[in-house]
């Protein structure tokens, strides 16, 4: 398991190697710069500001410069938000998408895992149309409609909640953007585990357990539920990667201070530093999530194990 | 489960959702305290006066600092950190007497010397602040800046502690105006040298304004507190200050609704209507220094070097129908490139702005007959634009305006960096440019037209306009300087250089309990004038 484990992340480095080669050169074809802005400025400027990042240097050069940096852990400054360096910003806003994240998927988990669940059991039932139904639509419905309609609602006519701000994540706070982000979570998770589990169910060592004369509980508890577990945790892998790493519409409509935004503003702004910064996190958080999410199969499936 | 625990358990549930109910807007006076929670725009980039670019950074650090020169309520340029100051007869050297009362907020007295650190340090080229360019009326300013002279040759001495003596490379006009900019304002030269690129953060910070940075969440909260050591601290009502980074419009209104914010800096397009009606006492529309205009690339081979054209396209726009049917503000119309509301100037304005639209439709046609084209036989032309849901719609619309005249008009869309790196290199033929006012003056508009500067996007070229220009920069008499100004805005009106549409309107909403906030045409709003009433 441990040699599994150092052998995947061993994997891992030329993955990321690629990933941040890539992402280094198509940041830099993009047209336009960091300093294109409403206001054209001198040449002599501009040519100052170019110095001052290295951006007069040929782009090999840039390249090593900025994996030399990069291996002693320094992602560079922002070219943005200029008095923060891009470790800073995302160490800032990590904590804050984790909890919001975290919290989204937890609750997806919590309601998604039992109404799938009933869904299969209740098949063609009025329960399963039902949970079926309100996921389709949970899945249809995106963020950017879902989000302002909470705030309006419950912050503004209601007054129960903020209508937005973080407010160093007060309960109350918390409550609608974690819903508001779990809601599509929750359907993707619903309709993932009634389909699993349907086919556990029909499968030849679900008949042998019924045969064996368990009684169904035992029989759904202790044999269908954690195969049928199998493809909501490959796809969680990834969910969970992408869901702590921040929404730009949640972030936005509520004011939460995570690193969601700096993916979308930091390509808009050609901030070249933070959107590397924000790859690389992501990348290796992918790698992570994956890994833990293969390990944790065979804990869920005897049939899988690393022993070599 | 029994009835009994049925209703208890909702009994618990209702008194859970009543604790989580949000303070209203009476958090503003917390325990006595007065705390102002501003909705400002975007997140700064940074805090540094000499690195700022945008204005909600401007808004932060215009409580944070002081310049020589300040701002008032209404936005009209009063003493700061200067007391008075006398400018010599050719209008070249300017001494500044520096309040002697004037602190930083460490309790260090602040002195001539630290302008003249100040704007050593945001004219060094190491520096690549992009407002340098701000300070090029000052002697050797622009060559220090290019690395071509040292520090010392710039034209700015401590005389005393008190006293700062400037010297210009040539007679600057609005150079007093200018020094409520941001990037004029003096720098802790203690804090900087400790701290290096972090000085700005809460702990390291020390500033010489109303008020003293005490929390910087990134995307989340600016918090300042009354600075106790500035000089008009006893008049300052406000304990504290939030700015609150929201760049969604729609969220800050729902925010000011649910009084979580007094003031917002922006009110949506589509929900001004709905404003007005349910948000009388509060909404605020105020006309600022800004022009949107469309830019024609009329470099040399451009089919839009073609006055005739250029004229026809400004005639067919109806910017009646644009301010109320589209953007829906009322905007005063632009007929000319600077606002009606600039100070200490009356320009003119196109010949045929109180023609009536049927007229000015039937010469459109004839000039574009005249250059060639007609309904049978299009003229094709590109207009470029941000992507944005918004300011599409203006296109749109000046497109079917100008397909009577045999106009067929594509549209271009690309992300903010893309479109101003085409119009910096000319790749465009119609562009929109919008341009804010760094200064309350007509030459921080005129000036884009001059040939080759760096925002003349249209590569507008004319030597009489660039000599009628010279001559206004020259002149020392402010009434004969807006004369040259204006005539020299003639030039460019008779070029028909560009197509303006409107003069901005900045709606904004501040809570009716809050009181000092006016309307100002340079759109900056110092907190030290502002304070709650229920307070008194």
């Amino acid at each position: 398991m441990l040699i599994y484990t150092l052998k995947r992340l061993l994997q891992a480095i030329p993955t990321l190697l690629i990933v941040i080669t890539i992402s280094f050169f198509l940041m830099r074809v993009a047209p336009g710069g960091p300093f294109d802005g409403e206001r054209q400025l001198p040449p002599e400027i501009e040519a100052n500001l170019m110095a001052a990042y290295h951006l007069d240097e040929p782009l090999p050069m840039q390249y090593l410069r900025y994996m030399g940096n990069l291996l002693q852990g320094d992602f560079g400054p922002s070219f943005k938000y200029k008095d923060f360096s891009v470790t800073e910003l995302i160490m800032q806003g990590f904590p804050v998408s984790l909890e919001i994240g975290g919290l989204a998927i937890l609750l997806a988990l919590i309601v998604g895992l039992p109404l799938g669940i009933a869904a299969a059991l209740k098949r063609n039932s009025t329960i399963d149309y039902l949970v079926m139904g309100t996921a389709l639509t949970g899945i249809a419905v995106p963020n950017f409609v879902i989000a302002p309609i909470f705030a309006l609602v419950f912050g503004v006519l209601l007054g129960w909640l903020p209508a937005g701000g973080w407010n160093g994540g007060a309960l109350p706070n918390l409550v609608l953007p974690v819903v508001a982000l779990s809601i599509q979570q929750i359907a993707y998770i619903a309709r993932m585990m009634r389909a699993s589990m349907i086919e556990v169910l029909g499968s030849h060592f679900i008949r042998t357990a019924r045969a064996k004369g368990l009684n169904e509980g035992e029989v759904i508890w202790r044999h269908a539920i954690r195969p049928a577990l199998l493809p909501v945790m490959s796809y969680l892998g990834p969910a969970i990667a992408g869901i702590i790493t921040g929404s730009v519409v949640i972030e936005q409509i509520f004011g939460i201070p995570g690193i969601g935004r700096y993916f979308v503003q930091g390509a808009l702004n050609r901030d070249y530093t933070l959107v590397m910064g924000t790859v690389v996190f992501y990348g290796v958080l992918i790698v992570l999530m994956n890994l833990i999410v293969d390990l944790l199969y065979s804990a869920l499936d005897p049939q899988i194990r690393y022993d070599d | 489960m029994t009835k009994t625990t049925v209703r208890k358990l909702l009994v618990i549930a209702g008194c859970a959702i009543l604790t989580l109910t949000p303070p209203m807007a009476v958090a503003d006076i917390e325990g006595g305290k007065q705390i102002l929670r501003r909705a400002n725009g975007a997140e700064p980039s940074s805090l540094d006066p000499q690195l700022m670019t945008g204005t909600w950074e401007s808004a932060i650090i215009s409580d944070l600092f002081e310049g020589l020169l300040t701002r008032d309520a209404g936005g009209s340029s009063i003493p700061g950190v200067a007391e008075s100051w006398h400018i010599s007869d050719d209008g070249l050297h300017y001494t500044f007497h520096l309040r002697g009362d004037a602190k930083w907020s460490d309790g260090t007295p602040l002195t001539a010397d630290d302008f003249v650190y100040a704007w050593r340090r945001i004219l060094s080229p190491e520096r690549a602040a992009p407002y340098a360019y701000m300070l090029y009326p000052i002697l050797n300013a622009r060559a220090y800046n290019q690395g071509e002279q040292p520090a010392d040759a710039l034209g700015v001495e401590a005389s005393d502690d008190h006293t700062l003596s400037v010297t210009l490379a040539r007679p600057t006009g609005y150079f007093l105006e200018m020094l409520s900019h941001a990037s004029t304002y003096p720098v802790p030269r203690t804090a900087i040298e400790q701290y290096g690129s972090d000085w700005t953060k809460p702990g390291h910070m020390i500033s010489n304004g109303a008020f003293e940075l005490t929390e910087w969440i990134s995307h989340d909260h600016i918090a300042a507190v009354k600075n106790p050591d500035f000089h008009d601290a006893a008049n300052v009502a406000l304990d504290e200050v939030r700015f609150l980074p929201i760049d969604d419009g729609r969220a800050a209104l729902n925010r000011f609704r649910a009084g979580e914010v007094d003031m917002t800096s922006s009110v949506p397009t589509d929900r001004i209507e709905w404003a007005r009606e349910n948000l009388p006492d509060a909404l605020h529309e105020t006309p600022t220094l800004a022009t949107f205009y469309f830019a024609f690339n009329q470099r040399p081979g451009s089919v839009l070097d073609d006055l005739r054209i250029r004229e026809a396209l400004n005639l067919a726009v109806r910017r009646d129908i644009i301010t109320t049917k589209i953007t829906r503000l009322n905007q005063p119309l632009a007929y000319s490139l600077v606002p009606t509301a600039i100070s200490n100037y009356d320009g003119p304005e196109f010949d045929f702005a109180q023609e009536p639209t049927d007229e000015r439709l039937a010469e459109a046609k004839a000039l574009m007959q005249d250059a060639g084209y007609s309904p049978d036989h299009p003229l094709h032309l590109t207009i470029d634009y941000i992507t944005n849901q918004d300011t599409k719609r203006i296109p749109v619309a000046m497109a079917a305006m100008w397909k009577p005249l045999g106009v067929e008009v594509t549209l271009t869309n690309s992300d903010a960096a893309v479109y101003y790196s085409k119009l910096r290199q000319g790749d465009f033929q119609i562009g929109m440019a919008p341009w804010n006012a760094d200064y309350n003056d007509a030459s921080n508009f005129l000036d884009l037209f001059r040939t080759g500067v760096p925002n003349n996007h249209s590569g507008y070229s004319n030597a009489d306009y660039d000599a009628m220009m010279e001559r206004a920069s020259n002149e020392l008499d402010l009434d004969k300087r807006a004369q040259l100004m204006a005539d020299a805005e003639g030039i460019l009106l008779d070029d028909y250089a560009m197509l303006p549409l409107y003069f901005y309107i900045r709606p904004a909403l501040v809570s009716p309990s809050l009181s000092g906030w006016e309307e100002s045409p340079m759109d900056d709003h110092l907190s030290r004038w502002m304070y709650f009433k229920d307070a008194e």
